[in-house]
């Protein structure tokens, strides 16, 4: 009996991983690529694009004094447009303390509650895209470049099987529409390649910036599966993968997307 | 080959007076030749159920003549004329279980329970469309004709 379950959850998950091919690196493209014209003009012109009102949000967050000792991240990183040039491309990263990944938004947080005694800011708060953001477009024109630390290896692969397995009610993966149908389009929506190329990113459909873990469980809502809790270890792992496939290509934070 | 398939549908709340209704259909080669339920078809329901992208999903994943077509999807064969090109025996096996002919489709089974992983609460043991909405469906498809 047991082995015959598992002979078919197997035999499932062959199934469910035999078409995705991953895509070549040649022909990877950011999600700026799919857009229409005017949405392009938007993200590249700093007075239109409305990520640009987070990004002096996260400016002044991060020349702002807080917490019991009154230091603010400036305190102790100086100018960001020098100690913060490049850190977002190597996000996320091993974290000695906790022993587990960490992405740019817990590092945020982390630093926050360390080093300014604070509480650490909701996932998805305003607060907390803005510096990230802030952070973010430290590097942007850079090119994505994930740190080459074996510690991470496990949550690369525990990523890249999430990515690669279907499920929810609609029984799809991450690949089924990203690795295999990029090229096409959902009802009106063109799919893209899901490269993590611009978060936080402004969203017109979100009238709002939002993370990537935002937009990852979005995609699982969409096909019917219980999403990750924000700052989920498999949500970090998954952004891991989606780092390691768009290493080399370059950051837009914040882009625009529709 | 005959193969039979159950669905169970399992009412929301799970109370113990609520019903568990079994639907059983049969495939035959690449067809369920007898209709799911025995009201008479609503093609015009089916009309509408086709262009609704929150129920029926199609257009997201196949255009066709139906709803507006820049909000159609192209990763799926265009539904145009289909009903010449297939009987209505043909088209009632793949919308409920495309899975049936090919275990490797993209598109999800409709009359079929989910059995995969992470499935979200709210859809849980359910089918995504009932046996009368993939009648109406099919009895709309089959009037597709080029
Ligand atoms: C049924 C199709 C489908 C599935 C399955 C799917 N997505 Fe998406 N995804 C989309 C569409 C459509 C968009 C919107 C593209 C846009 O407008 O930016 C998108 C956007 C994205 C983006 C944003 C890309 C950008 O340029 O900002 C990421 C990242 C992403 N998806 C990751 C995932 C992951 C991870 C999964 C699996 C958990 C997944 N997707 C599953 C259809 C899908
Ligand atoms: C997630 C994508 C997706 C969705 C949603 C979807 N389909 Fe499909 N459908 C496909 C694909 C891909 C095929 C190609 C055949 C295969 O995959 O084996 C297909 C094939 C078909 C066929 C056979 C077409 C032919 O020319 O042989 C019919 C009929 C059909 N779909 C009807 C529907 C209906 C009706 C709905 C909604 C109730 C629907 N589909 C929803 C992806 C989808």
């Amino acid at each position: 009996m047991r082995s015959a379950g598992l002979g078919a959850a197997l035999l499932c998950v062959l199934i469910g991983t035999a078409r995705a091919a991953e895509i070549p690196a040649a022909q990877r493209q950011s999600g700026s690529a799919f857009m229409s014209e005017a949405t392009r003009a938007m993200q590249a012109d700093d007075t239109s694009n409305p990520g640009m009102l987070s990004v002096l949000e996260g400016s002044a967050l991060w020349n702002a004094p807080a917490g019991k000792a009154a230091k603010s991240c400036a305190s102790c990183h100086g100018e960001a447009t020098a100690s913060m040039r490049g850190v977002a491309a190597s996000y996320p990263a091993y974290d000695e303390r906790t022993a587990s990944p960490i992405d740019l938004a817990g590092r945020i947080n982390a630093c926050r509650q360390e080093h300014q005694g604070l509480e650490p800011f909701r996932r998805e708060s305003a607060e907390l895209l803005a510096l990230t953001a802030f952070v973010g477009n430290q590097s942007r024109g850079l090119p994505i470049l994930p740190p080459n630390d074996p510690r991470l290896a496990p949550h690369l692969a525990l990523g890249k099987e999430i990515f690669d397995r279907r499920r929810g009610q609609l029984d799809l993966s991450c690949a089924s529409c990203h690795n295999d149908n990029w090229s096409g389009r959902l009802g009106g929506s063109p799919i893209t390649q899901a490269h993590p190329t611009g978060y936080p990113l402004y969203r017109l459909e979100w009238q709002a910036l939002g993370s990537l873990q935002r937009r990852v469980r979005n995609c699982m809502v969409g096909v019917r599966a219980k999403p990750f809790e924000y700052g989920a270890q498999e949500l970090i792992a998954v952004e891991i993968y989606l780092n390691q496939r768009a290493a080399g290509m370059n950051l837009e934070t914040p882009a625009v997307r529709p | 080959m005959i193969v039979v398939f159950l669905a169970m549908f399992m009412g929301l709340g799970v109370a113990p007076a609520c019903a568990q209704a079994t639907i059983a259909f049969q495939v035959r080669g690449d067809t369920i030749p007898e209709p799911l339920v025995a009201r008479a078809a609503d093609a015009s329901n089916g009309a509408r159920l086709m262009a609704d992208r929150h129920r029926s999903l199609c257009v997201l994943c196949h255009a066709g003549p139906f709803s507006e077509p820049h909000m159609q999807g192209n990763i799926a064969p265009n539904l145009k004329g289909l009903g010449s090109r297939l009987s209505a025996a043909q088209i009632r096996l793949r919308v409920a279980n495309i899975k049936a002919i090919n275990p490797d489709s993209l598109m999800p089974a409709y009359l079929a329970i989910a059995d995969g992983i992470d499935i979200a609460e709210a859809w849980r043991g359910k089918t995504i469309l009932d046996p009368g909405e993939v009648e109406d469906i099919v009895a709309y498809l089959a009037t597709l004709k080029e």
